[in-house]
């Protein structure tokens, strides 16, 4: 087993056994999927926008190339910087310079999980800059010294009282565990923040090609904040967040809003354009934009899975998700958790290295029914599953091939299928009498649940009896 | 119309009662049924766990002794899934593909058959019972079976359906990755149960006994007060 699935079984094990996280993560959902449903009935037709939204964002990832120098000539006619990083330590490495020419000391940053993704805040750490995350669920799991639990909701697995705690003792000011005078504490210490950063670093939602503007969309304002107070802006977004038009968002950021959090609209919708403009009374002074390969082409050059480049990382799946549910987001143990990060992360990281998230699913479904840009996420489970175990694209694991090829003929022929049934009924007795224990060959399913014996009569025989 | 019955693994070996009850209701709504003497095993253990080679092996003999057939029940909306959906892409690019794709219309879960194809809702049955429903994946997200096994229990004479809120949620059984992660499958078969327990209902019914046998499985560990029962059985009660 890679040293990635061991941390999964062992904290997965874990996690599903601990009642007090299940209740919390249940409540919450709970109360998600009530305001998700109500804001869907705002659609007129709510399975027509995700076709559409499906098409579009397929169209523009077929087009990437078209798209991304359109988006990039346009920005850069403004005046922003645009830089294209293959990798992790190519886009550490832009900002990096960034940082170093503008002698920055402080680096405020709104959400953005291109950054968790490529270590952003532990490189700068290291490298001596104060790294402040605005977002108040980040801000959050930042003081905690933590990643983010969840794609939309960093810091869903804590209680208000645990916030209270955290403040108290990371901030020394925490009046009550009251989530308004919370955010009040937190809103005053990240005010002085925003206005001692050098550098703001944000990500996107949506890059428009036509217009050559980053779209994002947030609660709090604190991207706003980012992006305007500091003297340079720096945006990292993916290569795939790319839409076609700037009419795209009127379906894409309402979707976004209810499939993420329940919202008709989120509160904050803005559009970047570029540094600031003669005559603008505000934004940053230097734009830089830094696009974001990172094994993404990867993805791209997959026919059968690229439709997962389409994803705008609402969170909808890992919310319907009931693995996802039982062992929480820091279990999957990388940036993108769920049912979209047990798809695309053996594409960004390694099949075998990360096959066991895509063996870690019932292969319900429920992540490509609400998937507002139908991805088929479930069946590229299946797909990982066959490429890490196909001799041409993976490591066939011999005793699990060994097993289905003995498993064939067995099934295969109805004078060897008979004689299992008699020795199954036997064995199962015997098996009986160690049920449970170490010695159960069935310990996996029987240490929790009972297993029914094998019929006196199964089917096969009562039929054939019938018969003569 | 002749009804060519395929009976799952498990379902022969632990659960005849299923089997029989179909072979039953088929009986007496005057269709004549075939039990062709082929696979045991649709495949699926192997496919779902990436060993498509060796799930060929035994789909193809699937195929071979199906051919011909006029249509085809199978008696698990999992099993169904994969002879219907899966088949053709497993298939694809070989030299079964036709047959995969001339199968795949003709293959039919029980509770979808009787009312989309035959177009039978009352049996004459009756279980006077509480009971709530449990929607297999398969069945559900695959076979889009929603409404047919509910329109059959609405005809059961004292039967009362009581929903539960997590009636679409897994119950964790998963083939392989119940085994393979036993904790997480329980975790998600204990959430499944309290809300089956939350209904008050005697009874669990289901399309798929491998469902059934997780959740029943995990109530007897546990001593929870639930039965669990297959559709068709509950059908064949007169």
């Amino acid at each position: 087993m890679s040293a990635p699935a061991t941390h999964f079984t062992e904290d997965a094990t874990r996690v599903a056994h601990d009642l007090r996280h299940r209740g919390i993560i249940q409540t919450a959902m709970g109360k998600y999927e009530t305001v998700r449903d109500q804001r869907k009935m705002w659609f007129q037709d709510w399975q027509g926008a995700r076709n559409l939204a499906a098409r579009t964002k397929f169209e523009a990832i077929n087009h990437l190339d078209t798209h991304l120098a359109e988006f990039a000539r346009l920005l850069e006619s403004r005046g922003t910087k645009v830089h294209w990083a293959s990798d992790a330590a190519q886009a550490r490495e832009i900002i990096f310079e960034i940082l170093r020419a503008k002698k920055a000391k402080v680096v405020v940053k709104s959400k953005a999980m291109t950054s968790e993704e490529i270590h952003l805040n532990d490189a700068m750490e290291k490298a001596g800059y104060e790294v402040i995350e605005s977002d108040l669920g980040e801000y959050i799991v930042q003081l905690r010294e933590e990643p983010p639990y969840h794609l939309v909701f960093p810091a869903m697995h804590l209680t208000r009282g645990e916030i209270k705690d955290l403040f108290q003792k990371k901030l020394n000011d925490a009046p009550s565990d009251d989530p308004e005078a919370l955010t009040m504490v937190a809103r005053r210490a990240l005010r002085k923040k925003y206005l001692q950063a050098d550098v703001g670093i944000t990500g996107a939602n949506f890059c428009i090609a036509e217009t050559g503007m980053i779209s994002i969309t947030e609660n709090e304002g604190n991207a706003r904040l980012t992006s305007a107070l500091p003297k340079t802006m720096i945006t990292l977004v993916g290569i795939e967040k790319v839409l076609p038009r700037l009419e795209d968002l009127a379906l894409f950021l309402p979707m976004l809003a209810v499939m993420g959090t329940g919202q008709a609209l989120t509160c904050y919708n803005t559009m970047y354009g570029g540094p600031r403009q003669p005559g603008e009374a505000d934004g940053p002074e230097e734009y830089h934009v830094v696009l974001l390969d990172n094994h993404r082409t990867l993805l791209l050059a997959d026919a059968e899975q690229r439709d997962s480049l389409g994803c705008i990382r609402c969170g909808a799946c890992l919310n319907v998700c009931p693995i996802f549910r039982n062992v929480g987001g820091h279990t999957y143990g990388t940036v993108y958790g769920g049912p979209i990060g047990s798809v695309i992360t053996p594409h960004l990281r390694g099949l075998q290295d990360w096959k066991h998230l895509s063996y870690a699913s019932s292969l319900c479904g429920a992540c490509t029914e609400t998937c507002p840009v139908k991805i088929d996420l479930h069946h590229h489970l299946l797909q990982n599953r066959r490429n890490a175990s196909a001799p041409k694209t993976g490591k066939p694991s011999f005793f699990q091939k060994l097993a289905f090829k003995i498993f064939a003929p067995v099934a295969n022929r109805p004078a060897l299928w008979s004689l299992t049934t008699k020795v199954s009924r036997v064995g199962m007795k015997l098996r009986g009498l160690v049920n449970g224990s170490a010695l159960d060959p069935a310990q996996a399913w029987t240490k929790t649940r009972d297993l029914p014996p094998v019929a006196k009569q199964s089917f096969r025989e009562w039929w054939k009896e019938r018969e003569q | 119309m002749t009804v060519t019955l395929f009976i799952p693994c498990f379902v022969d070996l632990m659960y005849p009662q299923v089997g029989i009850s179909m072979v039953r209701i088929f009986e007496k709504l005057g269709h004549k049924v075939v039990v062709p003497n082929g696979p045991a095993c649709c495949g699926q253990p192997a496919f779902n766990t990436g060993y498509w080679e060796e799930s060929r092996e035994i789909a193809i003999k699937m195929l071979e002794s199906l051919k011909g057939a006029e249509a085809v029940v199978v008696a698990s909306g999992s099993c169904g899934a994969m002879m219907k959906v899966f088949y053709p892409e497993l298939f694809a690019g070989t030299e079964h593909e036709q047959a995969a794709r001339e199968l795949a219309p003709k293959c039919w879960e029980f509770s979808g058959f009787l009312v989309n194809k035959l177009g039978v809702t009352d049996l004459g049955a009756k279980f006077p019972h509480k009971v709530t429903f449990h929607d297999g994946c398969h069945g559900l997200r695959e076979l889009n079976n929603k409404r047919p096994p509910r329109d059959l229990l609405a005809k059961v004479q004292g039967l009362e359906l009581i929903e539960m809120g997590a009636a679409e949620t897994c119950c964790g059984f998963g083939g392989t990755f119940s085994a393979k992660f036993p904790a997480i499958s329980t975790a998600m078969g204990e959430v499944k149960c309290a809300s089956a327990l939350e209904t008050k209902a005697e009874y669990i019914v289901s399309c798929d006994s491998s469902c059934l046998m997780q959740i029943q499985g995990l109530a007897d560990k546990q001593k929870q007060p639930l039965k669990t029962i297959h559709l068709a059985e509950v059908l064949s009660q007169q």
